[in-house]
């Protein structure tokens, strides 16, 4: 086991040193660049914060929807295959719904200021 | 030290030109390049836009049109009274600034966030989505005769290459197979009529003042085609910058687009342009991958293009909310 403080710990002190000291000094193009840095440290910061849960209830949905066993990454590329068969469609029972909430799941972490997701977050999750 | 070359050049096409100062480079990654500069001319400075491939870039992607064909069809464009800069001169090999064409410099704002809010464009936003229907009837009706060379794609040929695009990505992703099998289903097949179709006709590429459109710009995805595409690629929602509501580029109504197009004289398929952003999201979908590819292959390790890549699930939720759309 590797020793504290975490990942997520480490990366939030970063981005608030940058956010709070740094971004005051710069201008310009460079005060832009930096923006974008801050913004994948909390992208990063978000993602493993909560990646693990959400993989978590991806990979219990995947096994459900396809009756196989794998990793996260494995069962997309399988249900990835299955709809470009013709397999699997919307009116498979269960897919909107899964790719509904996996979605959900990575806007949280990529851009939870994105309009559409916070549309669909009022609607109820 | 490109106002060197640009002085030695304006000075043989512009009478009366003696040179040219604030050249700046606007943007641009290895192979295309803008720049702003004015020429110095007794009459006043005329300000003016230099779009190029410097040398030894000569190459242009498979789906660029070509800086000669983005030129003439400003050109066209501007004669027959659709909104365009004019241009200047198409550069020649001996003058030493590579491929490319120079224009007159449009005054207004491209910067589509500044155009959905900032107060002094409040009174042309409610006319903007009318506006650009008739700007999109006009760039329909180019005269075809007098076209460049242009590429040709139906619907079916664009699924075919998006799918290609995608899979070469190794990315799978189920909401965009999902999207490829309901373009797939719903294909209009072969469009009525096939026009010039602009191919990257949205906010950003279009020059806006007080008084509207004053330009179209970035005709590097010129191509024939179906004209719906063109009015369902400003329907996307990755252009309307948080106003979901307003589908045309954040300003204004679907209604209102077809109003201006047909007030112009042609007539509308809803279901066409509906196809047409569907493909459109799954479009920029890809394109975000691509950028995820070319950061992760170098040589530009870039923190934007790694965002850019990261950008791609807003377009699942925008194919999922057209395609799967939830209750309510």
């Amino acid at each position: 086991m590797q020793d504290e403080p975490t990942p997520i710990e480490l990366t939030k002190a970063v981005a608030d040193f940058l956010r709070n000291d740094i971004t005051p000094l710069i201008s310009g193009h460079q005060a832009f660049k930096l923006r974008v840095a801050v913004n994948i440290l909390d992208l990063v910061t978000r993602q493993l914060t909560q990646e693990e849960g959400s993989d978590a209830r991806e990979v219990e949905r995947l096994r459900g929807l396809l009756g196989v066993n794998g990793s996260v990454t494995e069962l997309n590329r399988a249900l990835a295959e299955r709809i470009a068969k013709g397999e699997v469609d919307l009116a498979t029972p269960g897919l909107a719904e899964h790719l509904w909430a996996t979605t959900m799941d990575k806007l949280a972490v990529d851009q939870p200021n994105y309009a559409s997701y916070k549309r669909e977050l009022e609607r109820g999750g | 030290m490109i106002e060197a070359e640009l002085s030695c050049s304006v000075q043989r096409w512009c009478p009366g030109a003696t040179g040219v100062t604030s050249a700046a480079k606007l943007s641009g990654g290895a192979s295309q390049e803008t720049w702003r500069f004015d020429i110095t001319h007794p009459d006043g400075p005329i300000g003016a836009i230099l779009r190029r491939s410097p040398k030894g870039y000569g190459a242009a992607p498979t789906r660029a049109a070509g800086l000669a064909a983005e030129a003439q069809l400003m050109q066209l464009a501007y004669e027959a009274g659709v909104p365009s800069p004019r241009v200047m001169h198409v550069l020649t090999p001996d003058e030493e600034l590579g491929t490319g064409f120079i224009m007159q410099r449009v005054e207004g704002e491209t910067i589509a966030r500044k155009i959905l809010r900032d107060d002094e464009f409040a009174a042309v936003r409610p006319i903007l989505a009318r506006q650009v229907g008739g700007v999109l009837a006009g760039l329909h009706r180019l005269p075809q005769d007098k076209l460049p060379k242009l590429r040709s794609r139906s619907a079916t040929q664009e699924i075919a290459e998006f799918d290609r695009d995608y899979r070469s990505l190794n990315w799978p992703k189920p909401v965009f197979e999902l999207a490829l099998r309901w373009l797939r289903d719903h294909d209009p097949g072969p469009s009525a009529e096939t026009t010039l179709v602009h191919g990257d006709f949205r906010n950003g590429n279009l020059i806006i003042g007080a008084d509207g459109v004053r330009a179209v710009l970035d005709w590097e995805l010129a191509h024939l085609g179906d004209p719906m595409e063109d009015l369902g690629w400003i329907c996307v929602n990755s252009w309307r910058f948080g106003e979901i509501d307003k589908p045309v580029g954040g300003f204004g109504s679907r209604e209102e687009l077809f109003a201006g197009y047909e007030a112009a004289g042609r007539r509308v398929d809803a279901a066409r342009v509906k196809f047409w952003e569907v493909m459109g999201t799954l479009r920029w979908g890809i394109m975000c991958g691509g950028m995820m590819q070319r950061f992760r292959e170098g040589p530009d390790h870039s923190m934007e293009r790694a965002m850019i890549g990261r950008r791609a699930s807003e377009t699942e939720i925008d194919l999922l909310r057209l395609l799967a759309p939830r209750g309510g």
